[in-house]
């Protein structure tokens, strides 16, 4: 039985509002992935996220309803209340990193009123009300641009800021609901790519090592969440006592120790390993253009393998954009949007890998060296 | 594990550097880490994840500051300081001056500060020292932007000085 999965795709393509960071632009965009910087702020008046009632939820997204239209950054944004969304759009939120899972409601549950996302149609901010902070402001950026991201982020807090009366205190800062948000309430994250350094085995020490320089990483859909394709969210782990440009600063800065690393763990490969690492890359390519069912996990783990291959131009021609969006629509409710209805998990392995086929046959002739080693003769010239 | 630069005190960073191609760990104490450039140490080097935050914060403990006595429970949101510890979210802004003592011990404990250094926040109708200490940190960025000559940037934050700053 033949499956027509992945057929013209309805879904929005990077360029739709929150999905530019998709579209590998920024610096060092074949190692990282994305710039996410994040700020908690709460409105005065009302109990936190998890102690408020009903009316402090509606009356907060109230509120900011009321002064976005003298909010610049934000003067086009729309804004969408997640308890009446259906399941799956709610999900796509999610799977497009923004919005959290506390705010599409996990398991089933469905969001509490007032829970909202605010979403801007031409700047790559958005804001989560009512999660645990009455506002989450969050940028995200392809590539290396944790200067910018935070920039953009700054200039929207001041204008929200002018408008809303924000809960501040002298000592403490920006007040949260959780004691380790507080002070800026900043949280800076890039999303690496680092194969090699898992390869090398080398990872545990950068790990380790981030931990001791006021740094902490996660996987791929941050906190809790495990690591999936050689994917590491590096975050500050402090938000007081610093201040947001030095917090920003410093991530920068190391993560651009990490690129260095990572850069000079593949010239190893390279160097030591270049047959091993070659066949490597060109068996996952050869399983995802082929493959005909691939569950999220295993399609994460061969477009590792190829994503270090079309940066390693080892893979001619492949660009790192169609693995972005490969990596973004290939999410469950991604696939059954797709498909418009459910799908089983059997079925979604059949879309998920027809989808991937798709993208990477419209990148057109990926071709290898047919050439060989120097002392590799053909048997047939060797007879 | 002895530090491998000075042979004496106990390693406490593990510095991971490429030399000619080849990855080597140092494994330093603080001081000779401090040396090589590596923060480490008191303030920023604690390692806190947020589940051992939790764990601590259902435990006595040898706290420096003593905990608020059974039964302070915050006049605004009526959170109480025992439920605090069991979820370790506050309930709201006025909390965090109701549990104040023991807050300072907390952040100190997880950040490694009690102080903010970082943005000053006006409220839509300032007093005139929140003015101050917000010109205070707009002065601070302006250095900054043209230090990094960002150009564009500190006229933008010249502008918001003007803005706040008492007409002539």
């Amino acid at each position: 039985m033949s499956t027509q999965a992945g057929g013209s795709s309805k879904l929005p393509e990077p360029g739709s509002p929150g999905m530019g960071w998709l579209d590998a632009s920024g610096e060092f965009a074949d190692i990282v992935l994305s710039t996410r910087v994040r700020l908690a702020r709460n409105v005065q008046g009302h109990p936190f996220g998890p102690r408020a009632m009903e009316s402090d939820r509606t009356a907060v997204l109230n509120q900011l309803r009321g002064v976005l239209p003298r909010v610049p950054t934000l003067s086009h944004a729309e804004v969408s209340e997640l308890g009446p969304l259906p399941p799956r759009a709610r999900r796509l939120l999610l799977e497009r990193r923004l919005a959290s899972r506390e705010l599409v409601g996990e398991k089933g549950r469905t969001p509490d009123r007032g829970m909202a996302l605010v979403l801007s149609p031409d700047r790559p901010v958005s804001v989560m009300v009512n999660e645990e902070d009455h506002l989450r402001l969050q940028t995200l950026f392809s590539g290396l641009r944790v200067h910018e991201a935070w920039q953009i982020l700054d200039s929207l807090d001041e204008e929200l800021g002018r408008e809303l009366p924000y809960a501040f205190h002298p000592e403490f800062g920006f007040l949260t609901s959780c004691p380790t948000n507080v002070g800026t309430g900043l949280r800076a994250s890039v999303l690496l790519h680092l194969p090699a350094l898992v390869l090398t085995k080398e990872i545990n020490k950068v790990l380790q090592g981030l931990t001791q320089v006021g740094l902490t990483f996660r996987g791929l859909y941050g906190e809790g969440s495990e690591v999936v394709g050689n994917f590491f969210q590096l975050s500050n782990q402090t938000t007081l006592g610093k201040s947001e440009e030095d917090l920003v600063d410093h991530l920068d800065r190391i993560v651009r120790q990490v690129i260095e690393y990572e850069t000079r763990a593949r010239q190893v490969l390279l160097r030591d390993a270049a047959a091993v690492t070659e066949d490597k890359i060109w068996r996952a390519y050869g399983l995802l253009r082929f493959a005909r069912s691939l569950s999220f996990e295993e399609l994460m783990n061969l477009l590792s393998g190829v994503r270090l291959g079309a940066s390693l131009k080892l893979l001619p021609g492949l660009r790192v954009y169609p693995l972005n969006k490969i990596m973004i629509f290939t999410q469950p409710a991604h696939l059954e949007e797709a498909a418009g209805r459910e799908l089983s998990p059997s079925e979604g392995d059949a879309h998920r890998a027809a989808y991937v086929r798709r993208i990477l046959a419209s990148e057109g002739i990926v071709a290898p060296d047919e050439d060989g080693p120097d002392d590799l003769s053909s048997p047939e010239a060797s007879g | 594990m002895i530090c491998d630069n000075c042979g004496s005190a106990e390693a406490v960073i593990n510095l991971t550097q490429i030399v000619d191609n080849e990855m080597k760990t140092l494994h330093l104490c603080e001081k000779c880490g401090a040396e090589k450039g590596v923060e480490g140490g008191s303030s920023m080097s604690e390692s806190f994840p947020l589940t051992d935050f939790l764990a601590q914060m259902g435990e006595e403990g040898p706290s420096t500051s003593s905990p608020p006595r059974s039964g302070v429970t915050c006049s605004f949101c009526g959170l109480d300081f025992k439920t605090f510890r069991e979820v370790g979210r506050l309930g709201c802004p006025h909390c965090w001056t109701t549990f104040e003592g023991h807050l300072r011990g907390l952040l100190r404990r997880i950040h490694g500060s009690t102080q903010h250094v970082g943005k000053v926040y006006l409220s839509p109708d300032p007093s005139v020292s929140e003015r101050e200490k917000k010109l205070e940190g707009l002065r601070r960025k302006l250095k900054r932007a043209v230090d990094l000559e960002e150009f564009e940037r500190a006229a933008e934050i010249r502008d918001e000085i003007r803005a706040l700053e008492p007409s002539q």
